[in-house]
């Protein structure tokens, strides 16, 4: 081979080859993961329709009119999604609503796993009797299940949109401690920590500059579980009439009282919130998936000889589940 | 063995008492005044007064703990603000349905997932992962509530018959009870089930690429003797574990499922107390389901401590 290949074929470098840009990742997520891309479209057009709702909604969710009432779907061009017992035009109460799940579900996510992250970094890192204590406490917030626990502390604070939010992150913030925490763990082991140790950095540098961006991929998998957990439970609240309280549209409000007992009469009002709370809780879940199968790599599926898939690794898969199944 | 299982009750311990003191700040230390929850905004002072020493907020707030701790551990919940009733006599009333329907669940789901999650394991092919990871995400998304009220929809449109109201109890009534707690038991127990299948067919298929399963192969044994007597075995131990924490949590699952078919158990009796603002009932039961929680862990843990000895050895 010449040493100076100036005669040879041009050849086209395109990047530096190494480091993957979070642009390439997201090329190769749309490309491999068909089913966490459509997540990904829900999950967009749920943020859109909530931001727009006062662009997009037909009607004011709020307004009562006696001359309208159970109008069937589909049947005046007016009101493409009926009406209620109230005469409120149901498709603008879901995307009001829209607001709603994605507000209390967003912040609550947020703020029980950064509150969790934190600790279970603290703990896993420092280790000794921080981590001791700080595995109690999570142990103990693990003890309740987690409506019961949102439930609790919705009775305890008094029912609100913001009560409601601290109630679910209470729930959420155990379960991201956890994760960060093992993170922690096992990074703490890896040399480039050892590394930055001798050269001096403070413990302070070490856990936020080395080891807390190495937590992020798993910790990033855990919320985007977790959304699809607190939407959920944050209808389920609203459902017992725990939740943001009325005349908010939340979807899980909307399953109740009059729904119910109407239910024969106008079953549109039980079918289409219920829709709306799957669709949403589906496409977050979708979508956690697919990132999850992108960014752990120890999830990855073998191949086997045939090319056939063969298992995943049923620790991880336990783990999971643990996380996610209440 | 008796080690590992003494070591497990004594973290037990601290976890129980670490529950029982933030069930007692959520539900005497934060709300405030409960005498004037109670009583009401035009209640005179006298009867302030009165609430307060009867139900001993008088008191300062560690000695106020000590007392309803040590009462818990007599069983003594005290009495419903509501009704008047001893608590406990109020939550044995209602168990029986939750323990019943729990345990119904709890059937449903194995007798679908283990199956399922056990053929899709090893008839192993994409378009069945394809559809078994669709199916479970699905079990995953939707509201179980919405489900009970699909179903309560479905069969009033389809078969003309609701379940009977007014609950009864499976001696007096065997057919009428089925009829009633069949449908609940369902929409929970398909839901858990499409998670559990997933986890079913992960365990399965760890185990089946073990070694001595080759052999098994190897030997020329039928599908049947593989699956069934050497691998089946070893596959069910994860899954029976975390069957056995769901149980635990279904307690609190069920919450919403009890509102839903309007059953009265004990979930539902916990949400009539929080909308009664009955914080001796919510104390009680909110303790109640924590600890029943910690119990099914510990008694997890010392299933598999005692079939997978390295766990005993951590």
């Amino acid at each position: 081979m010449p040493a100076n290949n100036t005669t040879g074929p041009a050849v086209v470098v395109a990047a530096p080859p190494g480091e993957l840009t979070a642009f390439d990742n997201a090329k190769r997520f749309l490309r491999t993961k068909p089913l966490g891309t459509a997540g990904a479209i829900i999950l967009v057009l749920m943020v859109v329709v909530a931001i727009f709702a006062p662009s997009i909604a037909p009607h004011d969710p709020y307004s009562i009119r006696q001359d309208k009432l159970f109008i069937a779907p589909f049947s005046s061009a007016e009101f493409i999604l009926g009406t209620d017992d109230m005469g409120r035009d149901l498709a603008s109460r879901l995307i009001y609503g829209a607001r709603i799940s994605l507000y209390v579900g967003l912040l609550s996510t947020l703020l029980g796993s950064v509150v969790g992250a934190f600790l279970g970094l603290a703990g896993g890192y420092w280790g000794g009797w921080i981590d001791n204590i700080i595995q109690r406490f999570m142990d103990i917030l693990l003890a309740f299940p987690m409506l019961v626990l949102a439930m609790a502390v919705v009775a305890s604070l008094g029912p609100s949109s913001n009560n409601v939010i601290v109630a679910i992150a209470a729930v959420m913030l155990p379960r991201s401690a956890r994760v960060v925490r093992s993170s922690a763990l096992s990074i703490k082991e890896m040399l480039y920590v050892e590394a930055a140790k001798v050269t001096g950095c403070s413990n302070w540098r070490i856990s936020l500059r080395h080891v807390l961006p190495n937590c992020l991929a798993p910790f990033i998998i855990l919320v985007t579980a977790q959304l699809g957990g607190a939407i959920l439970i944050e209808a389920s609240l609203s459902f017992l009439g725990l939740g943001v309280p009325p005349p908010e549209p939340s979807w899980g409000a909307m399953l109740t009282g009059a729904a119910r007992f109407y239910v024969y009469k106008a079953p549109w009002m039980a079918i289409f919130p219920g829709v709306a709370i799957s669709l949403a809780v589906f496409g977050f879940n979708l979508f956690g998936d697919g990132l999850r199968d992108i960014l752990d790599p120890r999830l990855r599926e073998e191949r086997g000889k045939g090319g056939e898939r063969k298992g995943l690794a049923v620790s991880e898969e336990v783990k999971h589940h643990r996380r996610e199944s209440t | 063995m008796g080690h590992f299982i003494i070591r497990r009750l004594l973290l037990m311990i601290p976890v129980l008492i670490g529950v029982s003191v933030i069930v007692f700040v959520l539900m005497r230390v934060i709300p405030g005044d409960i005498a004037l929850l109670l009583a009401g905004d035009h209640a005179t002072e006298e009867r302030l007064e009165e609430i307060r020493q009867e139900l001993g907020l008088k008191k300062p707030l560690h000695q106020q703990y000590a007392g309803w701790l040590w009462g818990v551990c007599r069983l003594d919940f005290g009495k419903s603000m509501w009704s008047g009733e001893t608590v406990l006599s109020e939550i044995a009333r209602r168990f029986p349905l939750t323990l019943q329907l729990a345990l119904m669940t709890t059937l449903i789901t194995v007798a679908i997932s283990i199956p399922v999650g056990v053929i899709c394991a090893i008839r192993q092919d994409s378009a069945k992962d394809y559809v078994l990871r669709v199916f479970a995400i699905s079990g995953l998304s939707l509201p179980s509530f919405w489900i009970g009220i699909l179903i309560i929809m479905a069969l009033v449109a389809a078969f003309r018959w609701a379940p009977p109201l007014g609950y009864v109890n499976i001696w007096e009534d065997p057919s009428k009870n089925m009829q009633i707690l069949i449908w609940p038991a369902i929409a929970v127990g398909f839901r858990q089930a499409a998670i559990q299948a997933r986890m079913s067919r992960s365990c399965m298929l760890e185990v089946l690429r073990q070694d001595y399963i080759r052999t098994a192969w190897a030997k020329g044994l039928r599908e049947k003797t593989v699956v069934i007597r050497h691998a089946l075995k070893n596959a069910l131990l994860p899954v029976i574990t975390i069957i056995g924490v769901e149980f635990a949590f279904l307690f609190g699952g069920l919450v919403v499922t009890e509102a839903v078919f309007t059953l009265p158990g004990v979930g539902r009796y916990l949400v009539d107390a929080i909308h009664h603002r009955d914080y001796t009932v919510i104390q009680a039961i909110v303790l109640i389901m924590a600890v029943i929680v910690s119990v099914a862990n510990l008694a997890v843990d010392i299933i598999y401590g005692w079939v997978d000895p390295r766990v005993r050895l951590q």
